[in-house]
């Protein structure tokens, strides 16, 4: 094994081992601020793996994009709603069991699996290690706008339609409070709003 | 030297997670989502990991499209939720039960 094996082995395992616990604490902790925190911590060490792996741009937009706008809003939406933790916590222990016989399962399964040479490709080591001068981003943006140009434009309409959905779905209309309706302004006719008078002029000797 | 089953078990383990999750915070809409996400971050491990081993670049395209799907549903179901505290003032999963047939 040469240095940069070591390197790579070492980040992948301290960082791996960190994913672990965070992700292990997503599910565990009490406050669901915390958990989202922890889940940041996930994503971080989710894109350094990647980043290892090559995939720099992915890893970029993990942290950019996900951390930074999914995630956020997350947090926001955690810390708007006023929600009694205590009540939500009540069935933990009493689900708890059930929880940790499935994941042991599903867990034990998946990893007997990989070790046991089923999927033919054991031992799979990395062929050729990507040169420091191959542009990861530059290679994805190709593809992206080429070959899977089609894709990529759905996956825009995606997001519109998302968008769309997220702000009808929060949108009310409070009554009751004094806002402006901007139509009705500009619709508004000057014979609605003002009446012309002709003045008469004060007479003498009236009453006061 | 790390392989790639060193990769797909780190996804095995964060899947297993992710489910495990889904079973233990069962009352908390929030943290469920926080769970779907863990999931869905397992399976482009092994994406980003067969991309890598196998020398192809689809793998990544397709977790670029999984973010992006991603990215809807989480903003969508964080809207939800918002509708669903503000109709029952709680986010308890136990509280949504009036489509019950």
């Amino acid at each position: 094994m040469n240095p940069a094996d070591w390197i790579e082995a070492g980040v992948f395992w301290v960082f791996g081992a960190i994913l672990v616990v965070s992700a292990f604490r997503v599910i565990t902790v009490r406050h669901p601020v915390h958990a989202a925190l922890f889940l940041v911590l996930c994503f971080f060490n989710t894109a350094v793996l990647w980043i290892l792996s090559g995939a720099e741009f992915l890893g970029i937009i993990l942290i950019l994009i996900y951390v930074g706008a999914v995630l956020v809003l997350l947090l926001f939406v955690v810390m708007m709603l006023d929600v009694e933790i205590e009540k939500l916590r009540e069935g933990f222990v009493r689900y708890a069991p059930l929880g940790a016989i499935v994941g042991l399962i599903l867990a034990l399964e998946l990893v007997y699996l990989f070790w046991a040479h089923a999927l033919g490709f054991h031992g799979l080591t990395v062929a050729l290690r990507v040169s420091a001068r191959h542009d990861n981003t530059r290679a994805l943006g190709v593809s992206l706008y080429r070959r899977d140009l089609y894709p990529f434009e759905l996956a825009g309409m995606i997001l519109l339609v998302g968008l769309i959905a997220a702000i009808l779905l929060t949108l009310r209309r409070r009554t009751g409070i004094r806002n402006q309706n901007p139509a009705d302004q500009v619709r508004v006719r000057a014979r609605d709003r003002v009446r012309l008078v002709s003045p008469t002029p004060p007479r003498h000797g009236g009453p006061s | 030297m790390i392989t790639l089953n060193d990769y797909l078990i780190l996804g095995a383990i964060l899947f297993a997670l992710g489910v495990m999750g889904l079973f233990i915070n069962r009352k908390n809409l929030v943290v469920l989502l926080m769970c779907v996400e863990l999931i869905l971050l397992a399976v482009n491990i092994n994406f980003v990991a067969f991309s890598r081993y196998l020398m192809n670049r689809e793998g990544q395209v397709f977790v670029f499209f999984v973010l992006t799907v991603a990215a809807a549903e989480s903003a969508i179901g964080l809207a939800l939720l918002v509708v669903v505290f503000r109709h029952r003032q709680s986010i308890n999963v136990q509280d949504l039960n009036q489509l019950k047939g």
